[in-house]
């Protein structure tokens, strides 16, 4: 394996376990948790680096996750004084302690084999030379074990608690009357943002591991509705960001977790404009179609309103249902002609009269109303 | 006192309102006198909120056109004065009492222009209406749900307008706050104004008010409250069921 | 030129009168963010103005201060208008669309700055402040710009006081005035935007937003009042930031960014616990005095309930037949019922006063009309 191969690959494992987790935190609309998680485990990383004085310890990981879930645990904890709204609490709780982890660095930067950039960046460009060794032989990376130890974890959680997770996500009243606390699977889940934070952190910085685990998820939010498929279109738009990002990092020679993140953007910006149901460019064409079906009914119900009585010669023209619903002349006419097309009226000099089909229309859509 | 006018009050004519193309309210023609008390009742997800709303120009209509004493809205703003649902603020906001009442002027103010003296003395006056002067200086978050419905009724009052529109004053306050809204409203039909109300009790209909508009998406009827309370016409609004169960609760 | 005329310690001047500024204005109007739920808001805005200040250098091939304020402040502004276009056409809420914003911007600001460095002009150096912030860069003429554009965003933010007021307590009603009340929003996130921008180079992008919300916070615990809630706001972000620049000149090594946080973290702890009338002391005073008050008033309940079965209200009983009813704290509530003058004790035996009979009685009524 070259080196370029092995930066790819654990890029690619980053990306899929982050945006495993991201589908759910997206999805309880608490994507900002992974801002808070990722910044605040720096603290812990260094907390527990003054115990164990080794990165790749699990007992480091573990010690880190721990700070993670201590932030979610003091936000939630300082919004029940009252005293704050949501968004001010985490706002303050997770730069409060990335600040004392960055200032720990900066006391203690001779101990710490960590410095500032690396925090925000991440490594991954110097992960194939941290290798591993199994029995004296060379199997890869430190960091592609690690990581793909903590996607397993992923898959395992998700995979086990399926079932809940979904019914916590979609319907947390039912949940807690079936008994799942939707309590104990939030803080489950935020356990798993946590490791997965710290895995990634390593690799990729604190604010990428938010790209990683928001962009990916959110694009397939706008692709999908069903949790299943959304869960699998996110990893694979994961190890798209990873691959493609490596590539312009390469052609650049730029930060390969920078170039990731905008990957994962521009992978956003392209699902935003053109994704078949929910992108901008289908919003647009299907609020055109339905304006016009909208118009329509509306122009059904106004000739039928007045058909047949005294002002039916003076109401039923093109001129005055223009002014009636407001419309530009352009419009109307174009309305006029779609009902025609669609053979819902006749047009008798500058009379408007209604076909039997068009007369159903407005019936049909004053008993639907 | 303002004079009778001549005009109509409020003249909503084929107001139609759509959500993405869902219609809300769909070919709603409203004419309404002033100088009444009028009521707008109809089940939830009725439109009644989306009426006041497209009336006052927070919402675009789809179709249709709304004209107040004879005008369009804009031209008009000085005549209209109006209450929001008491539980579409924030009321931890630091400010107290007389201020928000005092916001009532600020469309008169104009741009930049602070309130001074006089504002201050229009909105005590507009606080003692309500019984509310001794909680001038008071925190709004203190207040009750009872007196926080009257200080929004206060800033109404201080626009000084010849149409109120309320969007259910009475939604959480207690009885003897209820009686004093109504009879408050009373009071300034009495001064030839003309008060809207979105109302959900159907038991106090008779009670409260002269008129009634039932509204269910479409306009069920409009008229005296005697003759437009009909059990044909609440079975329309309320499709049977909760209509019962409305002439039960209250 | 007026700072130069402190020559003792210039830099020091330059640097203090900057950060008290940035502290100032970010507090502010840190407090419209805060009130009008839009925190978080600042974390995107302060993260998406780093591609901004990246390619103001890459386009401009100079640090000047105006050029990189600009950078940020469209980018700023830009990323600000995608987050309100995100929740406006989609499904997706408000948290996922900062979280994309803020770390997609972030990330492509990383991948501009990776290729600046490896530009061969030599003065690409210092544009890595712009991550945690380092006050001790500020030179006298990024002084004057700061000064420039935070003074005209105070200007706006007094001129539209009432307008930015009524859009942020009731937005429906300001609208129902005739206000244009999309365009003020937008007027007040820009002035935010500036005010952000004029800190980043202090603070760093990603800590700024701690600086827009932590003085609003702190301020809100100690006043009721709007303006004087913006002006404590100004005051305590003025002071983390001369006191978060002291300290990381006082110590080598420590950048200004997380000083000015961990600072502005205390006033804001202090603030939570400590407020006369937010306090969480006060609230858990109060709530100690309520348990005390109860737990005496049901000593006294006891006493008459004891006595009505012997038909003598004065009927003196025994510590333990009290302790039988209520175990908690029996002796203390009637010392200090004794206190009082509501009992009186006659050797081991405890009897209600005429006094503690009448005050017994109207608890009586209170509390049954609870139970």
């Amino acid at each position: 394996m070259t080196p370029q191969f092995e930066i790819m690959m654990l890029a690619a494992v980053v990306a899929v376990a982050c945006s495993l987790c991201g589908v759910f935190l997206v999805l309880r609309k608490v994507s900002l948790m992974s801002d808070a998680i990722s910044h605040a485990i720096l603290l812990g990383i260094v907390l527990a680096f003054f115990v164990v004085k080794d990165f790749a310890s699990p007992l480091l990981i573990i010690g880190a996750a721990l700070t993670g879930i201590l932030t979610v645990t003091l936000t939630e904890l300082i919004i029940g004084t009252g005293k704050l709204k949501a968004d001010a609490s985490m706002g303050l709780v997770f730069p409060a302690l990335f600040s004392l982890g960055v200032i720990l660095i900066n006391l203690f930067a001779s101990k710490i084999h960590l410095d500032t950039d690396a925090v925000l960046l991440g490594e991954i460009a110097f992960a194939p030379f941290h290798r591993m060794t199994l029995f004296g032989a060379d199997v890869g990376p430190v960091g592609v074990w690690l990581m793909g130890a903590i996607l397993l974890a992923d898959i395992i959680f998700i995979a086990l608690f399926y079932k809940e997770l979904k019914l916590a996500t979609f319907d947390a009243g039912l949940a807690a009357a079936l008994g799942f606390s939707p309590a104990v699977i939030h803080y489950l889940l935020m356990a798993l943002v946590s490791i997965t934070a710290v895995g990634a952190f390593d690799a990729v910085g604190s604010i990428l591991v938010v790209a990683l685990m928001i962009a990916p998820p959110a694009t397939a939010y706008l692709l999908t509705q069903k949790l299943g498929r959304m869960i699998a279109v996110s990893a694979c738009l994961g190890i798209l960001a990873a691959v493609t990002g490596y590539a312009l990092a390469h052609a650049f020679d730029a930060s390969i977790a920078g170039s990731m993140a905008m990957m994962a953007g521009f992978f956003f910006l392209l699902a935003l404009l053109f994704a078949p149901q929910k992108g901008l460019l289908s919003q647009l064409l299907q609020h055109r179609t339905n304006k016009l079906n909208f118009a329509l009914e509306m122009l059904m119900v106004h000739l039928l309103t007045h058909e047949g009585k005294d002002e039916e010669a003076v109401e039923n023209t093109l001129r005055n249902a223009q002014q009636h619903m407001e419309w530009s002349i352009f419009f109307a006419k174009k309305v006029v002609e779609a009902s025609a097309a669609r053979e819902l009226l006749l047009k008798k000099g500058k009379l408007l009269l209604l076909t039997p089909k068009g007369r159903e229309l407005a019936r049909q859509s004053l008993v639907r109303t | 006192m303002t004079a009778q006018q001549p005009t109509l009050a409020l003249d909503v004519a084929d107001l139609t309102v759509a959500y993405d193309e869902k219609p809300v309210l769909w070919d709603i023609d409203v004419q309404i006198p002033s100088g009444l008390l009028v009521a707008v009742v109809g089940p939830n997800g009725a439109g009644k909120s989306t009426l006041l709303k497209t009336i006052l120009g927070l919402m675009k209509p789809a179709a249709g056109r709304v004209h107040i004493f004879g005008k369009p809205y804009a031209a008009q703003r000085h005549l209209v004065g109006y209450v929001p649902q008491r539980t579409s603020v924030d009321w931890d906001f630091p400010t107290t009492v007389l201020d928000v009442v005092m916001m009532g002027l600020y469309g008169k103010l104009g741009w930049i222009k602070r309130p001074g003296k006089k504002e201050k003395e229009l909105a005590t006056q507009s606080l003692q209406k309500v019984g509310m002067e001794q909680f001038a200086h008071r925190q709004i978050s203190q207040l009750s749900g009872g007196q926080q419905q009257r200080v929004f009724l206060a800033r109404a009052l201080v626009q000084d307008a010849a149409l109120y529109f309320m969007d259910e004053p009475f939604a959480g306050v207690d009885a003897t706050t209820e009686k004093a809204i109504i009879t408050l409203l009373q009071e300034l039909r009495k001064q030839g104004k003309t008060v809207i109300v979105v109302h959900h009790d159907i038991q106090t209909l008779k009670e409260y008010f002269d008129w009634v508009l039932l509204l269910n998406v479409r306009k069920i009827a409009l008229g005296p409250v005697h003759e437009s309370v009909t059990p044909q016409n609440l079975h329309k609004t309320y499709g049977g069921r909760a209509a019962f169960l409305g002439t039960m609760g209250g | 030129m007026f700072l130069g005329l402190f020559s003792f310690d210039y830099t020091l001047q330059i640097v203090l009168a900057g950060s008290a500024l940035i502290g100032f204005v970010a507090g502010s109007l840190g407090c419209f963010a805060v009130l009008r739920r839009q925190s978080l808001l600042g974390d995107a805005i302060s993260h998406a103005a780093l591609p901004g200040v990246a390619l103001a250098f890459l386009i401009t091939q100079t640090k000047s201060p105006l050029s990189l304020l600009l950078g940020a402040l469209i980018a700023g502004w830009i990323g600000t208008l995608l987050v309100m276009l995100i929740t406006k056409t989609t499904r997706l809420k408000e948290d996922a669309a900062l979280g994309i914003i803020l770390s997609v911007f972030f990330g492509f600001g990383i991948f501009l700055l990776t290729i600046i460095q490896k530009l061969p002009t030599a003065k690409k150096a210092g544009l890595d402040t712009f991550l945690f912030g380092n006050a001790s860069t500020l030179l006298e003429a990024d002084v004057y710009t700061m000064l420039a554009f935070g003074f005209i965003a105070l200007l706006c933010l007094s001129l539209f006081w009432k307008e930015f007021k009524i859009i942020s307590f009731d937005l429906g009603f300001a609208k129902s005035l005739g206000f244009p009340v999309k365009l003020l929003e937008v007027f007040l996130v820009t002035l935010l935007v500036v005010a952000i921008a004029i800190g980043l180079q202090t603070v760093g992008v990603v800590l700024m937003s701690a600086l827009v919300i932590g003085p609003a916070v702190s301020a809100r615990q100690w006043t009721d009042h709007l303006g004087k809630m913006v002006l404590l706001a100004g005051s305590i972000g003025s002071i983390s930031g001369i006191l978060g620049v002291l300290s990381s000149s006082a110590i080598p090594g420590l950048p200004t960014g997380p000083a000015i946080v961990v600072i502005m973290g205390f006033f804001v702890a202090a603030s939570l616990v400590f407020s006369p009338h937010r306090g969480l002391l006060k609230d858990w005073m109060q709530a100690r005095t309520n348990k005390k008050k109860i737990r005496i008033a049901s000593v006294l309940l006891t006493l008459l309930r004891l006595s009505e079965s012997h038909k003598n209200p004065f009927y003196p009983h025994t510590l333990a037949s009290l302790r039988a009813v209520d175990a908690t704290g029996v002796e203390k509530s009637l010392e200090q019922l004794s206190e009082l003058h509501f009992v009186e004790q006659q050797g081991d035996l405890w009897n209600l006063t005429e006094l503690g009979l009448k005050e017994a009685r109207l608890l009586e009524q209170e509390w049954g009309a609870v139970e």
